[in-house]
């Protein structure tokens, strides 16, 4: 099932009448294709939960709407929706066993779709096995592990075969190996399942990782849509570049003359045609050519690891500190802090205008 | 080693005097009154020990009366004012507007006197040569015949009793409940209505389970507290309770203690100790009930 949100918004009241309410999603406008996994990614408070509420219906928009294939939902109440939620927490009936809480959507249905105990419990037995929490019907959640709390949770939203499952920041609550293990589990039940799964993130790691689709939200607006590497290797602008990746991205302040980037006096990248003004120069860690002539830099030291070499240096127009180059451990770096040069990637460099903050591309 | 044994009772050891002091040994010398017979206070003599002092309690008709006014209380008082707390906790929890206000209003019989809140009821129900009283007024424009609350019959007299206690206990479970309804996690009602889970469902399953140890400990406290009124039946019928046929068994220890009929103390721990026992009894058998339907988290 395809989703389709047109022109999102959803405002929240102020505290009272005089100040204005926060504006948490503003005129998201995004078609999710069918069975894609897509992840919704930006630091916190930056309306991506209300979105996922938006679109379960656990908040109404102020304006704009939410289908489901052809089905306009926006007025549709949550429980006919046909959503699965996962909660951060799980939201695990506490005095339920694992059994009774993946069956406990079941019991609600009326009518026609009404089950027999047995079909509940075939059903029940079905997720659970895809999940694989079989062996742990009768316990209660609090007798589980984060991870397989979090695998009943998933088997609660999956049982009623949900249209669109939705998982709010799904991988949070656990650590940081179990986090690597869940993600796998959650993409294959989802390509097992072929279930359209939205889900919110603030790891950008984990979105990158395992996503079909990747939203990144700031501040209540859509910033960019697309695969992750493409986002990755192509960002619209200067959040986008910096709130993906890790290591983040080095950048610079420098001035663009004559088709040439200059840095702190030093002509350092050709950026031919681009018009004289100020810039930030954006260069992904792997983006450095060691014992180049151009961009001057002061190593502070190195760092081996394994098949890599990371070099920490300080440059006098860098937004922080501490910058890294990642470079081949084949590469012979000195081991003491002195002055050096790199070059540097074309693709793996950015230039973004320092009024907008927008991609200048060239 | 032998130090850091004594350090924790040297500690301790001021709370201790005053528990042993007067609430263990008080406790013990109940028992041991409740068993010496003939006890004479005043020469602190006794004939032997056994089991005449609770021989004649049982038998005493001020007792049984006292007995069967405080199961009545209990039995009605208990469940009717813990569900009406329920009540009306769901509904402070469903409102937004004037839900201070309606929290303040519910709690204020907490702060007032029961003697107070006694002359109030005496007011509303009592029927002078003079006056009938709010609630006979109320009931004679819908037709009916006036009734003494006060110095009436049995079921009116009990019907105030009762009415009066709910009222007095309601503001405490309130406060308990409407603060128990607010930890619940809005997560679990939000995943219950995703799943299409009916309002009455939501309560049965998940409300009552989520508040059911709070509301264990409402029933146990309010049991015991049930169990020992006095002072509300002083408050709307006064002193003489034995006349007016509304004494409690609390009300009995003190008048065999106390009272015109006083000065046996060997009674009144008979009958202090047979409290205990149903009160220990009811306990028993709640924690009992609990075990399957109380879910702490």
């Amino acid at each position: 099932m395809k989703v389709v949100l047109k022109h999102l918004t959803k405002q929240f009241p102020g505290p009272n009448k005089k100040t204005p309410g926060t504006i948490a999603v503003n005129d998201f406008d995004f078609e999710i294709p069918d069975g894609k996994l897509v992840g919704l990614l930006g630091p916190s408070g930056c309306g991506k939960s209300t979105t996922l509420n938006l679109i379960s219906g656990l908040e109404t928009p102020t304006s704009g709407q939410v289908f489901f294939g052809d089905d306009d939902m926006t007025k549709v109440p949550v429980e006919n929706r046909g959503v699965g939620l996962v909660f951060q927490n799980y939201a695990l009936y506490p005095h339920l066993t694992v059994e009774e809480n993946i069956i406990f959507p079941l019991q609600n249905l009326k009518g026609e779709q009404k089950l027999t105990k047995e079909q509940m419990k075939e059903k029940a037995l079905e997720v659970a096995k895809l999940v694989q929490i079989e062996k742990y019907m009768e316990r209660k959640p609090k007798a589980l592990s984060g991870g397989q709390q979090q695998r009943v949770a998933i088997a609660r939203a999956l049982v009623k075969m949900p249209k669109v499952l939705l998982l709010d920041e799904p991988l949070s609550n656990l650590d940081a190996r179990l986090r690597l293990q869940t993600r796998e589990e959650l993409r294959r039940i989802q390509k097992e399942t072929g279930i359209t799964t939205i889900f919110v993130t603030h790891d950008q790691e984990e979105a990158m990782s395992i996503c079909d689709l990747m939203v990144v939200m700031k501040a209540g607006i859509v910033n960019q849509i697309g695969r992750p590497q493409d986002i990755y290797d192509d960002p619209i602008n200067l959040f986008v570049a910096q709130f993906l990746g890790t290591p983040p991205i080095n950048v610079f302040t420098g001035r663009v003359e004559n088709g040439k980037v200059i840095v702190n006096g030093d002509d350092v990248f050709d950026a031919p045609g681009v018009p004289d003004q100020d810039i930030y120069l954006a260069v992904r860690p792997e983006g450095f050519i060691p014992n180049g002539t151009r961009f001057r830099y002061m190593r502070e030291r190195r760092e081996i690891m394994g098949r890599d070499v990371s070099i920490i240096f300080t440059h006098e127009n860098a937004l922080n500190p501490n910058n890294r180059a990642i470079v081949s451990a084949e590469e012979n770096i000195p081991e003491q802090p002195g002055e050096a040069f790199f070059d540097l990637k074309p693709a793996k460099t950015f230039l973004f205008s320092r009024e907008t903050e927008e991609r200048i591309r060239f | 080693m032998k130090n850091s044994n004594l350090k924790p009772w040297l500690y301790l050891l001021p709370a201790i005097i005053f528990l042993v002091l007067f609430m263990v040994y008080p406790l013990v010398d109940v028992f041991i009154y409740s068993a010496e017979e003939e006890y004479n206070s005043a020469s602190q003599t006794y004939s032997g020990i056994g089991t005449y002092n609770f021989s004649y309690v049982l038998h005493a008709p001020f007792f049984l009366q006292a007995l069967k006014n405080t199961f009545i209380l209990v039995i009605i008082t208990v469940p009717l004012s813990t569900g009406i707390a329920l009540l009306i906790s769901l509904g402070l929890n469903s409102i937004t507007k004037l839900k201070d206000f309606f929290q303040t209003t519910f709690f204020l019989p907490y702060v007032t006197n029961t003697l107070a809140v006694g002359l109030v009821f005496m007011i509303l129900f009592k029927k002078t040569a003079y006056s009938e009283g709010m609630i006979n007024l109320l009931i004679n424009a819908f037709g009916g015949k006036s009734v003494d609350f006060i110095d009436g019959p049995y079921w009116a007299k009990m019907f105030v009793l009762c009415f009066y206690t709910i009222w007095i206990v309601l503001p405490f479970k309130i406060l308990i409940l409407t603060s128990a309804l607010a930890s619940v996690n809005q997560d679990y009602y939000n995943a219950a209505k995703v799943d299409g889970t009916g309002r009455f469902r939501i309560f049965t399953k998940i409300t009552l389970p989520m508040i059911s140890p709070m509301l264990f400990y409402l029933v146990i406290t309010g049991f015991i507290g049930a169990f020992k009124a006095y002072s509300d039946s002083v408050a709307l019928f006064g002193t003489d309770l034995n006349a007016a046929g509304m004494n409690t068994i609390v009300g009995y220890v003190y008048d065999m203690l106390y009272g015109d009929s006083g000065g046996y103390p060997s009674y009144a721990s008979a009958a202090a100790v047979i409290l205990f026992a149903i009160v220990l009894t009811i306990t028993c058998i709640n924690l009992m009930v609990s075990k399957k339907h109380v879910h702490y988290t």
